[in-house]
């Protein structure tokens, strides 16, 4: 029977948080189709699948490839397995949380059924209607995929994640070929942090070109860590090489929507604002008070960093107690 | 010699406010400009032909393909004159194009060329579809780095080492050729690409470079090919159409403090977010 497939991603037999989203959305499509949830889990073992299994999310059914060549993740390795497990299990949308691993993965295997992907969605209006946006935020298109496969990735930030339900049957997919064609993944230099990841955390404390340098930055840091959040950053700053890249928040970076957003001397490029404007509270703190960021804003100050910075700091901690 | 397709697109201006008129965008009046990332597309194969201390040798041959109505081909026409050796252009309204139909067509030019490499910029600033790139590597059977930040291109093993730009930081995949590359905004950072002839601290001028003047005389008389979908064989077949196009909700007002003390006191008791 047809179904509606995600694909997960896993890290030390355990399933990583950001692809609960992309679960949301697979059962309003499932939903609206009437058709079952089921869940993929790809990597060398199968050992995640039972705490998935268990925590069910709504599937009626967890199925596993478990290959060596599936981990570490290549997008060769993955496209083939999904293309696989696309046609033996008989889905008809297949998806997952808009990762830079399915942004990677998800288009080749696409690709290869011949199926139209409907990328980075942020609302389902039906079963083959899918919202995006596009034009760094600008304009939200409504898109029809019309097809007996049809991909989606849904943007982590606009789904609440899915709970857990009853449990789901694990059924183990064999004799998939997969092949890596000959690449290798050296490894990844992750970013050194103590702070949870920019998609995931509940506050992000972002600093633009009007910190002037890198070391300006460690007021934002001790506000960051007072909050418990995340640090991010602007383009401007980051190609500025203040602060790494992978700290950049926008359309060339990292799109994020905490409950807390603090904008400190950023002016809110478009690009930057696409990033960010999901955000439930948006503070900014800006010297020009002509700047774009203030129109996004919940809470307002003209304030140079230096003057307003140090005292907020301040103010939190007394809080905070 | 080494041949690298880079795929281009123009794209409406992105500093221009947008038409809206009730089930699409109004383009009728837009200024056209190239996509920033194909701009940095173009600058990586640039950058991965040149020979700095050989301004004669150059390490591989830049062909340049758009999809696009033939008689709009200024952004075709700049890439020229930055340096690329020769166009190929499909005449065609990419608008009217699937997903699907335009990968089709970029991976059929690839195979006719015999390219070693096709590289292209992660996302149009326009569609933000991010999945070209990713499709022709399945359509081709190739091995595919994407959102590319810094590159070395081992020529005594015909393979690239790619630095990619992950969720998690940044991913290390050595992958052998032909293959498809798509790149992120660091990509022109002045030392992100190394092509192993250069020396190694060579620093490139930041960003994409501009065109010269003798670049844009040199442009004119470049090669451009003309051919059309349907002498590739490729027939779209709307996987995606448009049902509309809407302005997103705007944020309600805010409003202005005139303090710290205000705007600490408005986020605990206001927004209960502190």
């Amino acid at each position: 029977m047809s179904k509606v497939l995600v694909v997960l991603e896993t890290a030390g037999g355990k399933l990583r948080a950001h692809c609960l989203p992309g679960i949301a959305a697979a059962k309003q499509i499932a939903d609206a189709r009437g058709l079952p949830l089921h869940l993929l889990v790809l990597g060398a073992d199968a050992s995640a699948a039972a705490e998935i299994a268990a925590a069910g999310y709504g599937a009626a059914g967890v199925h596993t490839i478990a290959n060596p060549a599936l981990e570490p993740f290549t997008a060769e390795a993955w496209g083939d397995a999904i293309v696989h497990a696309t046609k033996s299990l008989g889905a008809s949308v297949v998806g997952g949380t808009a990762s830079s691993t399915l942004r990677d993965c998800l288009p080749r295997a696409a690709a290869i059924l011949d199926a139209p992907l409907c990328a980075e969605v942020v609302a389902v209006k039906s079963g083959d209607t899918f919202t995006r946006p596009i034009s760094a935020g600008r304009a939200l298109l409504d898109e029809k995929l019309s097809g007996e496969i049809v991909f989606f990735t849904a943007r982590g930030s606009e789904f609440e994640p899915a709970a857990a339900g009853a449990a789901a049957p694990v059924s183990a997919i064999d004799g998939v070929n997969v092949d890596t064609r000959g690449v290798e993944v050296v490894g990844i230099q992750k970013t050194q942090s103590s702070r949870p990841a920019l998609t995931e955390a509940d506050v992000v404390v972002s600093g633009g070109r009007g910190m002037r340098e890198g070391s300006n930055f460690k007021v934002l840091e001790d506000l960051t860590d007072l909050l418990g959040g995340a640090l991010g950053a602007s383009r401007a700053a980051t190609d500025a090489g203040m602060v790494p890249a992978d700290l950049q928040v926008g359309q060339t970076g990292k799109i994020v929507a905490p409950n807390l957003y603090i904008a400190v001397a950023i002016s809110g490029a478009i690009q930057h604002l696409a990033g960010m404007k999901g955000s439930k509270t948006i503070v900014a703190i800006n010297k020009d008070g002509e700047a774009p960021i203030f129109q996004v804003a919940d809470y307002g100050l003209v304030a140079k960093w230096e003057d307003a910075l140090p005292r907020f700091v301040e103010l939190v901690q007394a809080r905070k107690g | 010699m080494t041949k690298i397709l880079v795929t281009v697109k123009r794209i409406p201006d992105p500093d221009e406010s947008l038409k809206f008129t009730g089930s699409g965008l109004d383009l009728s009046s837009v200024k056209w400009v190239p996509n920033a990332f194909d701009e940095y597309a173009v600058e990586t194969a640039l950058r991965l032909a040149e020979d700095v201390n050989n301004k004669k040798s150059k390490l591989a041959e830049i062909i340049v393909l758009s999809i696009c109505p033939q008689k709009q081909r200024q952004h075709m026409t700049q890439f020229l004159a930055m340096g690329a050796d020769r166009g190929v252009i499909v005449d065609a309204d990419d608008l009217e194009l699937d997903t699907a139909a335009i990968s089709k067509i970029i991976a059929k030019v690839a195979q006719d060329e015999g390219v070693d490499m096709v590289i292209t910029g992660k996302l149009s600033q326009d569609n933000e579809g991010n999945q070209v790139g990713q499709r022709v590597a399945g359509l081709l059977g190739w091995p595919q780095a994407c959102f590319a930040a810094e590159l070395d291109w081992d020529q005594a093993n015909n393979a690239l080492s790619v630095h990619r730009e992950v969720d998690d930081g940044v991913e290390v995949k050595k992958i052998p050729l032909p293959a498809v590359v798509s790149v992120d905004l660091r990509v022109v950072l002045p030392s992100s690409v190394r092509n192993g002839v250069n020396p190694a601290d060579h620093k490139f001028t930041d960003g994409p470079r501009l065109a010269s003047l003798r670049g844009i005389t040199m442009a004119k008389r470049k090669k451009v090919d003309v051919k059309t979908p349907a002498d590739l064989g490729v027939t779209s077949a709307a996987g995606e159409s448009t049902v509309g196009v809407n302005k997103p909700p705007g944020r309600m007002a805010g409003q202005m403090v005139e303090t710290v003390e205000e705007l600490v006191e408005k986020l605990a008791t206001e927004a209960k977010v502190l």
